[in-house]
């Protein structure tokens, strides 16, 4: 019994039709595209994108220059200098990214004790030489500024968690 | 109106002629190009679906403009002839897989009297066509003088053969059903309804003769010879821009043909489903009779199965396509030739030849 159902299996193919069957049912059945420039993906507030240094509500940097996330970068994307300001407190004088380097770990992040350096939502963006990847301190500040409302209210959402 | 045209070219002597050949060349070969290229966007659409995505849509309204932008592409990409190539089999290669892909076609009827050759051996000529095309793949593997190249060439070969036997088989069951190897009196022979198809009474070499049709158009799931994960391209990786273009161009003709033939020999060609489609006749013209239109419609539910099949079964091993061929279609063939041969010695088959 069992080898006459096998033998009725495999010459009257119904294991491949089976599969045919399958795919033409798939054929009628919603697509998954999301079409990009129109739609876009939905973003968690873990998203980790372009890098962004902030700033307290009062206009201070907050960055203190404790040089964790230059430590933990695992790629050595971050470079730090420091000096001393006139105001006797410890700042940066120098904070690049460079994005060629950067594996979007978000280490830095969780490193920083201040949320000083975050990773934004940003993922569009590109460099046609390696300069344009490598960035400032004051490129991160503008970002950082540009972005502070989505910024606070991502760590916000994610602080349950942490 | 044709036979006209006919007679105006035939007078101007032998220029003549073969200026009259050179249109009615034109004529087949530029709609089947047409076929090609918008059965490349089929291909991905259909796929697409199958796969819960969307396939090309943005050139074009739905991407109808697609397999054009494709060709351009092609066309402006450079043909890199590598160094150790032999440069002249290199070129040659897939002409010679395109042209007996393009000049089956000269035999296939298209409807009662619309065809290019009404040839009495219509059947020998395709098959012989058909052979000669593995001759590009060969030579293509060979003078690219690359090692993905030659074992995708070498499998294409070996794959050939094995199933062009079958295929060979599959046909001599048709032969001896119609008593001819006229591709239109197969047709012919098949008049008078769904039933009088050659499908039922010929149903194993039906499968047989698709199945075959798809591993000697080196499709999937029987595409050994290009094979992506283990040979890259297979054999044509070394070709890039129109020339691979060209074997593009061959691969998808042949899948167009053998659709059509499949249709021709087995699926009543252009006859109607059922008589009375004739009869629906408005002004003395019946829209849904005997003609292009159904050959048209078989041809390309027959495609729908080519690229319905790609998109649901994983690629065959190497040694499980020659089992196939050698040791289950051959004896299945040859067992119902037999049946089929006793069948129309005692006239138990309607339409028997003998």
């Amino acid at each position: 019994m069992n080898r006459l159902r096998h033998f009725l299996k495999t010459w009257l193919l119904l294991e491949l039709l089976s599969g045919l069957w399958l795919t033409f049912r798939r054929m009628f059945k919603p697509k998954f595209t999301i079409h990009v420039p129109e739609e876009k993906t939905p973003q968690g507030p873990r998203f980790r994108g372009l890098h962004a240094q902030r700033r307290y509500p009062n206009g201070k940097e907050r960055c203190i220059a404790c040089k964790l996330c230059e430590a933990v970068c695992p790629a050595l994307a971050i470079t730090i200098d420091i000096a001393e300001r006139e105001d006797g407190s410890r700042r940066t004088t120098r904070y690049d990214v460079d994005l060629s380097k950067c594996i979007y770990c978000g280490l830095c992040m969780e490193s920083c004790p201040v949320d000083s350096i975050v990773l934004t939502r940003i993922y569009e963006y590109h460099g046609e030489q390696h300069s344009d990847l490598c960035f400032t301190k004051d490129m991160l500040l503008a970002i950082g500024d540009h972005y502070e409302a989505q910024i606070a209210k991502n760590l916000e959402e994610d602080a349950p968690y942490r | 109106m044709i036979q006209l045209l006919a007679d105006f070219f035939g007078s101007m002597g032998t220029p003549g002629l073969v200026l009259w050949t050179m249109i009615k060349i034109v004529v087949i070969a530029t709609p089947l190009i047409l076929c090609v290229a918008f059965l490349t966007l089929a291909e991905r659409r259909v796929i697409g679906a199958m796969q819960s995505r969307c396939g090309p849509i943005r050139v074009g309204p739905n991407g109808l403009l697609q397999p054009f932008a494709d060709v351009l592409k092609m066309l402006f990409k450079e043909v890199v002839v590598p160094a150790r190539a032999n440069r002249m089999l290199f070129r040659f290669a897939p002409l010679l897989a395109l042209a007996p892909a393009v000049a089956a076609w000269g035999v296939v009827p298209f409807s009662e009297n619309l065809w290019l050759a009404d040839l009495n051996a219509g059947l020998l000529y395709i098959m012989m066509m058909s052979s000669i095309g593995v001759y590009g793949i060969i030579l293509a593997g060979w003078a690219s003088n690359a090692r993905y190249a030659l074992l995708g060439a070498l499998r294409s070969t070996a794959q050939l053969i094995s199933y062009e036997l079958s295929m060979g088989f599959a046909l001599v069951g048709v032969i001896l059903l119609a008593n001819t190897l006229n591709l239109g009196d197969i047709v012919r022979h098949q008049a008078g309804g769904v039933l009088h198809w050659y499908v039922w009474p010929l149903f194993p070499l039906f499968v047989v003769y698709f199945i075959s049709g798809i591993a000697e158009t080196n499709r999937h799931p029987f595409d050994m010879a290009e094979g992506e994960s283990e040979l890259v391209a297979g054999f044509h990786v070394e070709y890039s821009g129109i020339v691979f273009a060209l074997f593009f161009l061959a691969e998808y003709m042949n899948m167009i043909l053998v659709s059509a033939l499949a249709a021709t020999l087995f699926l009543g060609g252009w006859m109607a489903p059922a008589p009375i489609f004739n009869e629906l006749a408005i002004f003395g013209i019946a829209p849904l009779g005997d003609g292009f239109l159904w050959l048209a419609l078989k041809v390309t539910l027959l495609l729908f199965f080519f690229l319905w099949v790609r998109a649901s079964f994983p690629r065959y091993r190497y040694d499980q396509i020659m089992r196939l061929g050698w040791k289950i279609f051959i004896p299945l063939t040859l067992v119902w030739i037999v049946v089929v041969a006793v069948a129309v010695r005692w006239s138990v088959l309607l339409g028997g030849g003998a």
